[in-house]
């Protein structure tokens, strides 16, 4: 009870809402960019209209979620000052810069070309536009970048020194960028985003597949997706892995939680599932392979695994949270790997299109990436616990002096305010993608059209093509 | 030779959101002047005409928010939680009148709904950024590098006129922007809403202008004694300059000069304030360089701007040009 009228709490579960509404966004526009850049590419290359379409269709989903991307985003940026004021003043020197950074090389470069990328393909001309389009995929990249190397400097520290203020004060400007645990995070990260963003396209794809298999936009939105969930996901699966050991050399106390380790031991068995009960300092139901954990975690048959009573009490990181986060996450990765290789046997048949339980397989996938980046978050920030900076600043030390009804207030409001939003803008952007890209123009693959009848109109690019960009 | 690092910090972090207020100033502008035009035809134009620049034009203020974190955490760690709600405020405001740039090309039934959201958001983002304002002016107490005031204590008549100064004088802004985009019906509308916007904004600025200097002992001693009101009052002169070319621009109807006027208004009244803050960087309590991260950090981010405000002004540049001179009403961009 006394929980909820705790401002700490409060200010955590506010921190806690705001920043996982707004990954949401920055996950799925990271990985768009840089799909639209391809596009774009693609039709200044081949020449192919096709291209240009699905450009346009996924141009106007981006424009939505970018939006949104960036109200979420100015309340991210001033709510360290508000409701985290003595993290704000002791990390300010080391982490300030960095966010400088992403404002001066990120936020900028996306929003000062933005406009031109939506509005201005007329005005500008193809060439220049397509240099707005690389910008805007560039800039959140380079956003990603920064607040990645903010994010790993909270997990694992490096190159700071104190100052008499008890500020922490920067020493190396490297090893502050590229702390240990950040060139890990980062790869993670991208991939994270770029997979998001197949399982929508190939979503939206295969839901039109399984309603017109000859959309030809829908043919290329699906093929590209499951390209790439072919491709990344296994890369993923292995950053992921090469990022949990990392976890293990600087933040072992995390592992321990995520794996459900109390005591350490040597040939750990893994826990596959269980409740670990941080009370009773035990995972309780636990279902468990022999030898397993030693294996991934140290690679070695006997290796030893520590267990969180290696560490005080009051430095465990609640444990059931990261353990069944994590789990999601991992579960979700083999998903799309599998769905990946399915798609890859299939497309060696020459069935990728008509294949209905893959196609149905995709759509139920689409949200897939969302889930992934939500429940990956989770188990690192939650798993970061009870630290704000690991191992150097508490979480409870590092709130501003907060009122519970202020903070308590402004948790509500935002509440509302984002379910309303959101909410309105999710309902938007999926009626957006239940248009079918190729609408009254799905006739134009296969061999039913012969060249001699084909209306001057529709081979003249300069008809084909405006009507498009108008209709963004 | 020294260089002053915390100095030239003040001055980037001071001119970010000079820029920031320039900027989205009039996009705010026409958020709150939006419900008065009549027309869904002549909304859409307004609309449009704001539509690829608003979203750089609010980056300013997270420069100015990111920015002060990086250079003045100390600031920032004071200034925000003093604010707290009228800031939580504006960051509602501003979610409802972003997302409504698409929102509303994206509804038939809903589209009036995401008309109100823009003006409702952007006035209430506009209020807020003036209270805010009149509280910082007014003072933030600090004792050991936390704020110890009341939640409340933003919350005085000053700030409430700082406020309706500051929400009256974007609407200037505004419809200034929208005399100088737009033709016909819309921009007689707008040249009709500059003079009485103007009018107000100047009645505003001299109420804040009178009650200010007796806030603080500070503030008299910068404005009526003698060496300093000498320099300080070369403002106040300058600004009856502004109107009266605010004035003569409107009265001959051209584009960009009520524009401009307005623009520069706003600058002088920036200056003013900063006239009065200096050498504070939280107003009575923190100075700029007690503020001031360590010269490593002001260091390390000063390289970085020097070299990338330049690029960022050059692009933010174009994409005006791009979408330069008037609106027009039947290239639908959406």
């Amino acid at each position: 009870m006394s929980d909820i009228l705790d401002p700490v709490f409060l200010a955590r579960l506010q921190f806690a809402f705001t920043v996982s509404a707004h990954i949401i966004f920055p996950a799925f526009t990271i990985g768009l960019g840089s799909y639209l850049a391809v596009l774009e590419g693609l039709w200044l290359l081949t020449k192919d209209d096709a291209y240009l379409r699905v450009f346009s269709y996924w141009k106007t989903i981006f424009a939505v979620v970018f939006g949104m991307g960036v109200v979420s985003g100015i309340v991210m940026s001033y709510q360290f000052g508000t409701n985290w004021s003595v993290f704000s003043d002791k990390t300010g020197p080391v982490l300030g810069p960095l966010m400088g950074y992403e404002v001066l090389t990120a936020f900028f470069l996306e929003a000062g070309f933005l406009g031109v990328m939506l509005f201005g393909l007329k005005r500008v001309g193809p060439k220049l536009h397509f240099f707005a389009t690389l910008m805007v995929a560039f800039g959140t990249l380079f956003s990603a970048f920064w607040i990645l190397a903010v994010n790993s400097w909270m997990q694992t520290p490096a190159g700071y020194g104190m100052n008499e203020v008890g500020q922490y004060v920067p020493e190396d400007w490297w090893a502050v960028i590229f702390n240990p645990s950040f060139p890990y995070r980062f790869v993670h990260m991208v991939l994270a985003a770029y997979l998001t963003t197949a399982f929508v396209v190939g979503g939206v794809g295969a839901w039109h597949l399984l309603r017109n298999a000859r959309d030809r936009s829908a043919r290329i939105m699906f093929s590209m997706a499951m390209w790439m969930a072919l491709i990344v996901a296994p890369l993923q699966i292995f950053a992921g892995d090469q990022h949990g050991l990392n976890t293990l050399e600087h933040q072992p106390a995390k592992i321990a939680a995520i794996e459900g380790h109390y005591d350490t031991l040597k040939g750990v068995p893994l826990i596959l599932f269980g409740w670990p009960d941080n009370a009773a300092a035990e995972t309780l139901y636990k279902i468990e392979v022999p030898h397993l954990a030693s294996l991934i975690l140290t690679h070695s048959w006997d290796g030893e695994v520590k267990g969180l009573k290696a560490w005080p009490r009051e430095d465990w990181p609640p444990s059931p949270v990261v353990f069944w986060s994590f789990r999601i996450m991992v579960a979700l990765g083999f998903a799309m790997a599998a769905v990946g290789l399915w798609s890859g046997l299939q497309r060696l048949r020459r069935r990728l299109f008509e294949s209905p339980w893959l196609l149905r397989a995709a759509v139920l996938m689409a949200p897939s990436g969302f889930l992934a980046v939500l429940a990956g978050w989770v188990t690192t920030e939650v798993g970061r616990q009870p630290w704000t900076v690991y191992g150097l600043l508490r979480t409870v030390d590092s709130v501003s002096p907060l009122a519970a009804p202020a903070v308590g207030s402004s948790l509500v409001a935002f509440f509302l305010v984002y379910l309303a939003v959101f909410g309105a803008g999710t309902v938007y952007v999926l009626r957006l993608m239940s248009k079918a890209p190729d609408s009254g123009i799905d006739d134009n693959i296969g061999p039913t059209r012969t060249a001699g009848i084909t209306p001057a109109a529709a081979i003249n690019p300069a008809r084909t093509i405006y009507p498009l960009q108008d209709g963004r | 030779m020294e260089l002053d690092l915390p100095l030239i910090w003040a001055a980037i972090i001071a001119v970010a959101v000079l820029a920031y207020v320039m900027l989205d100033g009039f996009d705010l502008g026409i958020g709150i002047l939006f419900p008065m035009i009549r027309g869904e035809q002549n909304r859409d134009v307004a609309m449009n005409s704001v539509a690829p620049v608003w979203d750089g034009n609010e980056t300013w203020l997270v420069l100015g928010g990111g920015g002060l974190f990086a250079v003045f955490p100390l600031a920032y760690a004071t200034i925000l939680p003093a604010l707290y709600a009228p800031l939580i405020a504006m960051l509602i405001g501003l979610i409802f009148r972003g997302v409504s740039f698409e929102f509303r090309w994206r509804t038939q039934r809903g589209k009036h709904l995401w008309d109100w959201g823009f003006a409702g958001g952007s006035i209430l983002a506009a209020f807020s950024q003036g209270v805010a304002l009149g509280a910082l002016v007014q003072g933030i107490e600090v004792v050991d590098r936390a704020y110890v005031g009341g939640w409340w204590d933003w919350l005085t008549p000053f700030s409430i006129l700082t406020g309706i100064a500051l929400l009256v004088g974007y609407v200037l802004l505004g419809a200034t922007w929208l005399f100088m985009k737009t033709e016909g019906e819309l921009r007689a509308f707008a040249g009709e809403l500059v003079w009485s916007s103007g009018l107000s904004t100047l009645v505003l600025i001299g109420m804040v202008s009178i009650v200010t200097p007796f806030l603080h002992p500070d503030y008299l001693d910068r404005w009526f004694v003698w060496p300093n009101a000498g320099y300080s009052m070369i403002v106040p002169l300058l600004i009856l300059i502004a109107v009266w070319l605010l004035y003569r621009g409107l009265k001959n109807g051209r584009d960009a000069q009520p524009f401009l006027a307005a623009q520069s208004l706003f600058v002088l009244c920036y200056a003013g304030i900063g006239i009065s803050f200096y050498p504070y960087m939280v107003p009575h309590s923190v100075t700029i360089r007690d503020a001031a991260a360590p010269d490593e950090s002001l260091y390390f981010l000063l390289v970085g701007a020097v070299v990338l405000v330049p690029i960022i002004l050059i692009y933010t540049a174009h994409a005006y040009w791009v979408f330069r001179g008037k609106v027009d009403p039947d290239q639908g961009y959406h």
